[in-house]
């Protein structure tokens, strides 16, 4: 099986400590260490175990700049056999839309039977992997934490509402979208990044993909970051007070007044 | 009276002569052992290179003389240790004995130069082999009664973990009754017969011949044959029996002993002889299979004797973790006999993970050393958890909790991913910096001494008092002293423990780049991790490295650092020996010595002190390791404080504070016991 692994670099929320820059539309970006996407992570380790399964290669990708390799490199040093770059002045300040156009270049120059991205990743939004989906005219799931490689189709759950389980088949090729905890990511040394440190990683821009510029990065986005703030904080937390007793008895009726306990 | 025919003389079964049979036994069971002997060693061939086994002679010559031939670490078992010297000088005297009466099967006369019984030295060596044989036999009795009937827990084998090991003990604590009894029997009757020898009173032989006196020509010869041919046959198949099992040691010890660690708290290279950048050509990192295992650690495997001492001493066992240091040992031994069998073809190796061990069990060590502390035979244990873990990290199976500290460790240089330039903010708050200004090396300053904070000590909000009780005492006692401020990375003690040993060359070399660069003369610490990785797992750093309890000790002698008399007398205190601190580089006395120079102080110990005491569970990055156990080491550790009738648990290290104040809530001990780091004790009683 041929799987492609869209994956992006992103601040480290971990490492970081996040303050808003002085114009007030972003944060603060120069002392940050990024990493790799936390939901990507899952989702390389779980086309690893696939293509370990069924057999394959793993290739992952990403719209970035030279900085992005690291991250290329992080998920090839995991296991994942080829990296792909996707770079280009007129790509900077795509929205979604246009990074699921960048995508599905890359995906046309392909012969991919799976394309995962992370369920979302630092903007939150989770529409990429929905909209390469559309634009492929592929079936796509999101939130998908169980994968049952089958013939032509495979079988995967998803989460949803209340801690339920829903599972669906789904035919090939197909987007999903990787939930956390589908599995546990295998660890990555600096040993295994230097491994990789000199295979070539192919840098493909918008000429390549066979892309209108206009299309893509700012000319062609149609959603615009306007404001970026940190809400104000509400009126703090009520502190409980009497004896053990009394406290859990009002704990109780608080958690029963709010639909915490039934 | 006539005298007895000797088994060389004699003819077996009426026309083999004797001295024929001895000579076969001879060639037969020596024949066998040799080949027993290669077989076993085929492994250690394939074995991992180690020539640091060969240097250090005088050392080694030592730990011969005083582990092995001076039994040094058997008391601390009294009982069953003394039995065991009994049993060993018993078999070191016996030894030559032994080796004569071989040859007396074919030359009868035959005695080791000087030790003829007509010669001064013969006669003596006479007497004391008599009793030796008698007090061998009476302690394998003991012994044999003390495994078979009362069954000390210690020796138990959980289910899971293979067959009970009651038997072979107790079987081999006969065999050598029967040595003994054939030994003594052999002479007796000789005696009983009317030979001319001084049999010492209330020896075996001595009992015998008083029973054999007066028995008849005809038996007594029957009796002289049979017993010698019976301790012939006991000793070849003996012999050749040890290597079969944990009796192994008897002939390994004296060489595993001789190869023993003599460096303390480093950890082993990834492999021997290699460089930084011959780490990058490594094809594998670690052990995953048995031969990746150096020669030395496979000679542990062989010489383990089964007592058990150190999973009775192993915080992780006895808080209930899936690790028992002993059954490392043998689940290790029992597969290089099942992989390199005596007969047939060697089997091909299975990774070591998921066949006999498991990655919990490996990851749940906190390399606290309780374990090699007590172990008789010089058996390594955290060198070789060290080497599964990176065996483990380098096919990426790290478990989560661990994968996030490891990551910040390799993007921020310490364990919760704080920024950099903060890493010195307790140092520059400001009612703080009114009462004590430390210099920072980012700042340009420099000095002769360079405080090492390290990663705990700078950050955690409550540890950072530690950094700034540190930083006032040596300022009270004048010593000129910087800190490397963002330039420092942690210390990678916790990081080369845990495996990840490229991260380590990256911390280590950054901080060693620091240290150099920043013009210091000497290093002070107070934290005993980093205390222990640049003292010992940095060898780069040619600087000497300070506890910080070594220069309060110093400073109170010298009168520089004056104490005042203990602020509530209704304290009593005592003293929690951190690994890495006391087993690891041996710091037992100076930080007790410390409390002390506080007039008044009231200082009682634990039941497990010094090199015994107990891990607080804090090393080897298991502060974010959440491992399955039944209870918590710091929960013990607290109820022992407790125990000993101490008010205050005085540590010096950061890591155990954190557990130990922890563990006095869950154990519900808020009202009786506090924690007080060793700085903020002094820092208290400082005359200022």
């Amino acid at each position: 099986m041929e799987i492609l692994v869209c994956v992006k670099r992103v601040p480290d929320s971990a490492e970081n400590e996040i303050e808003m820059n002085a114009e007030g539309n972003d944060i603060e970006r120069d002392d940050l260490v990024f990493s790799v996407n936390e939901w990507d992570n899952y989702a390389v380790e779980e086309a690893i175990q696939i293509v370990d399964n069924v057999g394959g290669t793993v290739t992952v990708v990403t719209v970035g700049d030279d900085e992005s390799d690291e991250v290329l490199r992080r998920e090839m040093a995991m296991g994942a056999a080829k990296g792909i770059l996707l770079t280009d002045d007129a790509f900077e300040g795509s929205d979604c839309k246009g990074v699921a156009t960048i995508l599905k270049g890359c995906v046309d120059k392909g012969n991919y039977d799976l394309i995962f991205t992370g369920a979302q990743a630092d903007e939150g939004a989770g529409a990429v992997g929905g909209m390469l989906a559309a634009m492929m005219d592929y079936p796509y799931a999101s939130l998908v934490n169980k994968i049952e490689a089958g013939d032509g189709k495979l079988t995967i759950g998803r989460e949803i509402e209340g801690g339920n389980q829903e599972m669906n088949e789904i035919d090939l090729p197909c987007v999903l979208s990787i939930q956390t905890g589908i599995n546990e990511p295998r660890y990555v040394g600096i040993r295994g990044i230097r491994q990789v440190s000199g295979v070539e990683i192919p840098e493909l821009g918008a000429a390549d993909l066979g892309l209108d510029a206009a299309a893509v990065g700012e000319a062609g986005a149609k959603v615009k970051k306007v404001d970026y703030f940190v809400p104000e904080s509400g009126d703090g937390a009520e502190m409980l007070e009497g004896s053990n007793d009394q406290i859990i008895e009002k704990l109780i009726e608080i958690l029963k007044a709010n639909g915490g306990l039934q | 009276m006539e005298h007895l025919i000797s088994p060389a003389h004699s003819m077996i079964l009426g026309f083999i002569p004797g001295w024929l049979i001895s000579f076969l036994y001879v060639v037969v069971g020596v024949g066998l052992f040799a080949y027993i002997i290669a077989k076993r060693l085929a492994p250690l061939v394939k074995a991992a290179p180690d020539n640091s086994r060969f240097a250090n002679i005088p050392a080694r010559l030592k730990n011969i003389a005083v582990v092995w031939l001076g039994q040094i670490k058997q008391p601390r078992y009294m009982f069953a240790g003394v039995l065991h010297m009994m049993i060993f000088f018993g078999f070191l005297t016996l030894a030559l004995r032994t080796c004569s009466l071989v040859v007396i099967g074919m030359f009868p006369d035959f005695a080791l130069p000087g030790l003829a019984a007509d010669q001064p030295v013969g006669a003596v060596y006479n007497v004391l082999k008599d009793y030796a044989a008698t007090i061998v036999f009476f302690a394998c009795l003991v012994a044999a009664i003390r495994r078979g009937v009362f069954k000390p827990a210690r020796y138990a084998v959980p289910k899971e973990l293979g067959h009970d090991h009651t038997a072979e003990a107790v079987f081999v604590c006969c065999i050598i009754m029967g040595l003994m009894v054939t030994e003594s029997l052999f002479e007796a009757v000789l005696v009983a017969a009317g030979h001319d020898a001084f049999l010492p009173p209330l020896t075996l032989a001595w009992a015998f011949a008083h029973l054999f006196a007066g028995a008849p020509h005809g038996l007594l010869q029957v009796l002289h044959i049979v017993s010698y041919y019976c301790h012939d046959t006991l000793f070849f198949f003996f012999l050749c029996f040890l290597p079969m099992g944990k009796h192994f040691h008897v002939i390994t010890s004296l060489f595993n002993v001789a190869f023993m660690r003599v460096q303390r708290g480093n950890i082993k290279p990834m492999v021997y002889g290699i460089t930084a950048e011959g780490l990058d050509d490594l094809k594998s990192f670690g052990v995953k299979k048995i031969e990746d295992f150096t020669w030395k650690h496979m000679l542990d495997f062989y010489t383990c004797a089964d007592c058990g001492r150190c999973s009775d001493q192993c915080p992780a066992n006895l808080v209930g973790r899936p690790l028992s240091p002993r059954f490392i040992t043998i689940k290790a031994r029992d597969l290089m006999f099942k992989n390199y069998p005596l007969r047939g073809e060697m089997k091909k190796s299975e990774p070591l993970i998921g066949s006999i061990f498991t990655a919990e069990e490996i990851w749940s060590c906190t390399t606290c050393g309780a374990c090699e502390q007590e172990c008789p035979l010089g058996i390594e244990y955290i060198d070789k958890i060290v080497d599964l873990r990176r065996g483990l990290v380098d096919e990426g199976e790290v478990p989560q909790t661990l994968q996030k500290p490891l990551k910040a460790l390799g993007k921020r240089g310490n364990p919760w991913g704080k920024v950099e330039k903060k890493r010195a903010d307790w140092a520059k708050d400001k009612e703080f910096a009114a009462e004590c200004n430390v210099k920072i090396v980012e700042n340009g300053d420099t000095s002769d001494t360079l405080y090492f904070v390290d990663s705990i000590t700078s950050y955690d909000d409550r540890m950072i008092n530690i950094a700034r009780c540190t930083s006032k005492i040596l300022d009270t006692v004048q010593e000129d002293f910087c800190i490397l401020g963002k330039q420092e990375k942690d210390s990678g003690n916790e990081v080369v423990r845990f495996g990840e040993e490229m991260l380590f060359q990256q911390l280590k070399s950054e901080n060693i780049d620091a240290i150099n660069e920043s013009g210091a003369k000497k290093v002070v610490t107070s934290d005993p991790h980093a205390y222990n990785a640049l003292k010992n797992d940095y060898p780069e750093l040619e600087l000497p490295v300070e506890h910080i309890s070594e220069v309060i000790v110093k400073k109170v002698k010298d009168g520089t650092l004056k104490l005042k008399s203990v602020e509530d007398p209704t304290k009593v205190y005592t003293y929690h020996d951190p690994c890495y601190l006391g087993r690891h580089n041996g710091l037992y006395e100076a930080p007790r010595n410390a409390m002390t120079a506080i007039p008044g102080l009231k200082l009682v110990e634990m039941e497990k002190n010094r090199d015994r005491a107990l891990c607080c569970s804090g090393g080897g990055l298991n502060l974010f390791y959440e491992p399955e156990e039944n209870e918590r080491m710091a929960v013990l550790r607290v109820q022992m404080a407790h125990d000993a009738g101490a008010n205050v648990i005085v540590c010096a290290c950061p890591f155990c504070m954190v557990n130990m104040e922890d563990a006095i809530k869950v154990a519900g001990l808020d009202d009786q016991l506090e924690a007080i780091e060793l700085t903020e004790l002094i820092e208290q009683h400082m005359e200022k």
